[in-house]
């Protein structure tokens, strides 16, 4: 039994991952309509945006949780402004083969300096240590991201869903000329949108650097998960998208205790299940 | 007219035949392929150091003076099988090469080793584990160099069961090393009257062992045995020190360590481990005096691992071979026999022999690593436990299940 | 539904005339290659991928449906056939039909899930579906896993033709490569092909004339799958093993590509491009990682601005048919 709460609890933190990627992720689909498998190297940025922070500026981990975001992010506007924006009226497709390519030259460039093998990042000394909670001894590090990704979920849900600037975003998308004609400068909002989304990733990723090694090739395999987690939750649901990301790590722990070998694929099992139901998954609404 | 073109035409056929034939005669031109893992897990204790260590060897063969001409080329397996054979495949029908070194990742060997053999190559393994590449799958074309699966089981395992780790549970990396690391492991631990009670595997390259480690706890083994390598055994020792496992008095047995992982993990984590090695660059001044002039050239000035030193020695040997034949014959399991035949003395594992398999012999150390306390530099970082004698260190013939044995 | 092959020339005896010709000029130039110097394993690999990425090509170019999971019908062709031939002894031509038939048979299973959902959607759906393959393929003990199948038997093709000597090798697998174009060929000039354009350029009007189209795009979807597959197979006889590298996400990636650079809805384009691929991986190996970047910046390049590929390009200079 105590077996089975530890797996939990480490499934726990896996959904903390997942629900902050596919938060991102759903905010920029929703928003934009763009795919973006640039997702899963833009989180691996971020881990080693902390890592160049701390070993070449002296920069802690602190700072970094607020450096790094913003430090993407900028670069993910750019990249929105120099490449992305050409694609407006085009296929959706084509955003996505887009992405794709981009994530290639960014994993690329990575491995070619870095090897693919993990740089050590260091667990910050305030968040050392464990407490022992009886089924198991949990590194507070791990509590930590626990706590600090739903705060930031919370956040990013209240911002889109119940703040003025959320209903501008939303608003620009669904409609982007009745918009426009109110004054709002709808380009630079998209610009931002996903300037926000991929902030959210690289977060992701210094979240994980002490947890998982820095490495080039650390977004490649979760972003495909991330991806079924937001098919599964509805593409372009915010709170779908989090609470299916929580969810998928808590099944993943209980796979992990009774069937390990299927922990793997439960994820997709679940995603084709959910798709021969219901199409728009759970909480989405209709392409 | 007609006389001198037949004339001619004759000349040319005998110099077309004599040209091919010639192909066929020994001649003095040598190229090795240092196959290996460039950029992964593996990187550090194979990598350019391998690619370093043949030229260090090319040099102190004294051949090239004699009139022979020896290049290495190097790639990049990327611990995939399907990669390596295409490397090696193309190594053989388009570069020429004759000879292959290193590769690490006991499943690329297993399917190079195949290859070679196809294409009448030599292959010359210092740096994959799996025991099968002289049992099972081994071939005549195969000398496997340094260490193997066998060796760290019998060193590291037996050490630890009789010394009270008498319940065992594995950590395994899902690959042909690791699954031959922990039957030659559980071998090794029954035989010393210990018990295996489960074992969990985990994909090679796992960055978060926390599930695994977490399995590893709930089975309340005494010793929790890494049969992984690389940075899956660091990441697995450093992630165990976080959820408390080595302080709630379970042992870890790393199975296969290099330097290069004691000294990414620092002594600070990695002190009282016990492993297996057959190489140490400290061990006696002809290793000293190698891992120095190694270390110079290095470009991050790193130590040699064992891998590295096989591959010299290796190599060291080949070449003596070459030269008891008078020539390179293009023939792989001709040199391989050869090889067989002269006893191997280099200075860096000193005396020992080739087994008809393809084993290697020599002898094995069983090390520990220092505490922070007792090191007096950086790299100095092992005391000596015991050694092994050569003939307990690797499989016994009788026990072998090569082909090649029974005649 | 997709913009993406808005320029493709409607068919008339013309363009099935300049695209003969192309054919017959391709035949020729892979039928002399023994006889030049070129590493016939590099070519012998071309064409496996070739074949892969005009079965790709059948269901983006003409079906309008962009599948990002092609990959795990490589493996599958791939791995049944290997397992075929090398545990259970058939012959190649057996092991080869087995093959297809299991990739039929994931094209059914999978084609149904999949195509309940279009565009972007369906792309996620195959890249996932293809995901759950690969790590079925990772635990399932037949695939060894990470060591994969290795030291595949060549075999004698029909007890005739010895698979092991190059040349005959390499002139089986051009006959399955030029056998498999056909099929595509056909399918495309054909009343099938025709709804599948329709369906592609306005998928309600195809409804509203009375097609099913769910069935057309299922079938389209289970013969792009099976000749992906039959692409597998013979690829386990150039290479002679099947590994985890097919069934990867990298894989599905790069067909697209392949069929991106040469020209996404066009005939030959795909052919061109999967040499063009095969040659960066062969030809630029000693760049390590930057085959990588190149690979992404050719993706990025076509995406902006070189959308027609290079045969599409080609094509429509001179306005022709390709």
């Amino acid at each position: 039994m105590q077996a089975l709460y530890a797996q939990l609890l480490v499934g726990l933190i896996n959904g903390s991952f997942y629900a902050l990627l596919s938060l991102g992720l759903a905010v920029i689909f929703g928003m934009l309509n763009i795919i973006n498998f640039a997702h899963g190297a833009l989180y691996m940025m971020g881990a080693f945006c902390a890592y160049f922070l701390l070993n070449i500026f002296g920069i802690g981990y602190w700072w970094a949780l607020l450096i790094a975001p913003i430090a993407v992010g900028i670069f993910g506007m750019v990249l929105e402004r120099t490449m992305l924006q050409w694609l407006a009226g085009l296929d959706h497709l084509y955003g996505l083969l887009l992405t794709f390519g981009l994530a290639l030259i960014i994993q690329g460039v990575f491995q070619n300096y870095f090897g693919s093998s993990g740089l050590p990042y260091a667990i910050p000394d305030e968040l050392r240590g464990g407490m022992n909670l009886g089924f198991m001894f949990l590194p507070i590090y791990r509590g930590w991201v626990v706590v600090f990704s739903l705060v930031v979920c919370f956040a990013t849900w209240y911002l889109i869903e119940r703040t003025r600037l959320g209903a501008y975003l939303r608003a620009a998308t669904e409609n982007p000329t009745l918009v426009r004609a109110f004054g709002i400068n709808v380009p630079r909002m998209i610009t931002l949108t996903y300037g926000l989304g991929v902030g959210l990733a690289a977060l992701a990723g210094v979240l994980s650097a002490p947890i998982n090694q820095v490495r080039p090739l650390m977004g490649e395999n979760i972003i495909i998960v991330v991806f079924a987690v937001v098919v599964i939750g509805g593409m372009g649901s915010i709170m779908g998208s989090i609470i299916t990301g929580f969810a998928l790590g808590l099944i993943e722990g209980l796979t992990k205790y009774f069937y390990p070998e299927a922990s793997n694929t439960v994820v997709f099992v679940l995603m084709v299940l959910v798709l021969l139901v219901k199409p728009t998954g759970l909480t989405g609404r209709a392409a | 007219m007609k006389t001198r073109i037949f004339a001619s035409l004759l000349l040319g056929t005998a110099i077309g035949l004599a040209a091919t034939s010639s192909a066929f005669a020994q001649d003095k031109t040598v190229k090795i392929g240092a196959l290996s893992d460039q950029s992964g897990l593996y990187a550090d204790l194979g990598g350019p150091g391998s690619t370093l260590a043949a030229q260090m060897a090319i040099e102190d063969s004294g051949l090239t003076a004699k009139g022979w001409k020896i290049d290495v080329i190097s790639g990049d397996h990327q611990n995939k099988p399907d990669v390596g054979v295409n490397i090696a495949r193309q190594w053989f029908d388009v570069d020429k090469v004759d000879v292959i070194v290193d590769v690490p990742n006991s499943g690329v060997a297993l399917a190079v080793s195949n290859l070679v053999k196809e294409k009448n190559g030599v292959f010359l393994n210092s740096g994959a584990g799996t025991s099968d590449l002289t049992n099972a799958q081994c071939t005549p074309n195969t000398i496997h160099w340094t260490y193997d699966t066998y060796t760290l089981a019998h060193g590291t395992g037996t050490a630890l069961t009789k010394n009270g780790g008498d319940t065992w549970f594995f950590i395994t990396a899902d690959y042909a090393f690791g699954a031959a690391l922990e039957r030659d492991t559980t071998a090794a631990v029954q035989a010393s009257g210990g018990k295996v009670l489960g074992g969990v595997k985990a994909p090679i390259n796992t960055a978060d062992f926390s599930s695994f480690l977490l399995q590893a706890q709930a089975s309340k083994a005494k010793v929790i045995g890494l049969a992984n390598a690389g940075s899956d055994t660091t990441n697995s020792i450093k992630q165990a020190a976080e959820f408390g496992i080595t302080a709630g008095g379970q042992k870890l047995a790393a199975l296969l360590l290099f330097i290069t992982d004691v000294h990414s993990l620092g002594l600070k984590a990695a002190q009282g481990l016990n492993f297996t090695e057959t190489f140490y660059w400290d061990l006696n001044d002809n290793s000293r005096a190698f891992a120095k002039r190694f270390q110079d050239r290095m470009k991050n000035h790193g130590m040699p691992s064992m891998v590295h030193a096989g591959v010299y020695s290796s190599l060291v040997h080949y070449f003596k071979a070459l030269e008891a034949l008078g020539g390179n014959p293009h023939d792989g399991a001709k040199v391989v026999a050869k090889m067989k035949e002269i006893p191997t003395d280099d200075p860096l594992f000193g005396k020992g022999s080739i087994q008809p398999n393809g084993r290697k012999i020599h002898p094995a150390y069983l090390f520990e690593v220092k505490a922070p306390a007792e090191s007096k530099g950086p790299w100095d970082y092992y005391k000596l436990v015991s050694t092994i004698p050569a003939d307990q260190a690797f499989t016994p013939l009788a026990d072998s299940k090569c082909a090649l044995l029974k005649k | 539904m997709t913009a993406m092959t808005d320029d493709t020339l409607p068919v008339t005896p013309r363009t099935i005339r300049d695209e003969m010709i192309a054919f017959a000029i391709m035949t020729v130039l892979l039928l002399v290659v023994p006889l030049t110097g070129l590493y016939p394993f590099f070519v012998m690999q071309g064409l496996c991928f070739a074949l892969l990425a005009c079965a790709f090509n059948l269901l983006i170019g003409y079906g309008g449906l962009l599948s990002f999971g092609h990959a795990m019908f490589l493996g599958t062709g791939g791995y049944v056939t290997a397992h075929a031939v090398k545990v259970w002894g058939v012959p190649p031509e057996l092991g080869i039909l087995i093959g297809i038939a299991a990739s039929a048979g994931l094209g059914i299973i999978t084609g149904v899930v999949a195509i309940r959902r279009q565009g972007i959607y369906f792309a996620m759906i195959t890249l996932a579906l293809s995901q759950l393959m690969y790590f079925i393929y990772l635990q399932a003990p037949f695939t060894h896993g990470e060591d994969g199948i290795q030291g595949i038997p060549q075999g004698h093709l029909l007890g005739i033709f010895d698979l092991s000597k190059p040349t005959v090798l390499y002139y089986v697998i051009v006959a399955g490569f030029l056998f498999g174009f056909l099929v595509i060929f056909r399918a495309i000039n054909s009343p099938f092909g025709e709804v599948l354009k329709s369906i592609r350029e306005n998928e309600q009007r195809a409804i509203s004339l009375g097609y099913k189209t769910d069935h057309y795009k299922l079938l389209a979807f289970i013969l792009s799958g099976t000749l992906a597959g039959f692409a597998g197979s013979l690829k386990v006889f150039v290479v002679q093993n099947a590994s985890l590298s097919d069934v990867e996400v990298g894989m599905s990636g790069l067909i697209v590509l392949m069929t991106l650079v040469g020209g996404l809805g066009t005939v030959f384009g795909p052919v061109i491009g999967a040499f063009i691929i095969v040659a960066t991986q062969q030809y630029l190996a000693g760049f390590g990682s930057w085959v990588t970047v190149i690979q992404g910046s050719i993706f990025v390049a076509c995406v902006l601005t070189f959308r027609r590929g290079i045969v599409g390009e080609i094509a429509h200079l001179f306005r022709r048919s390709l």
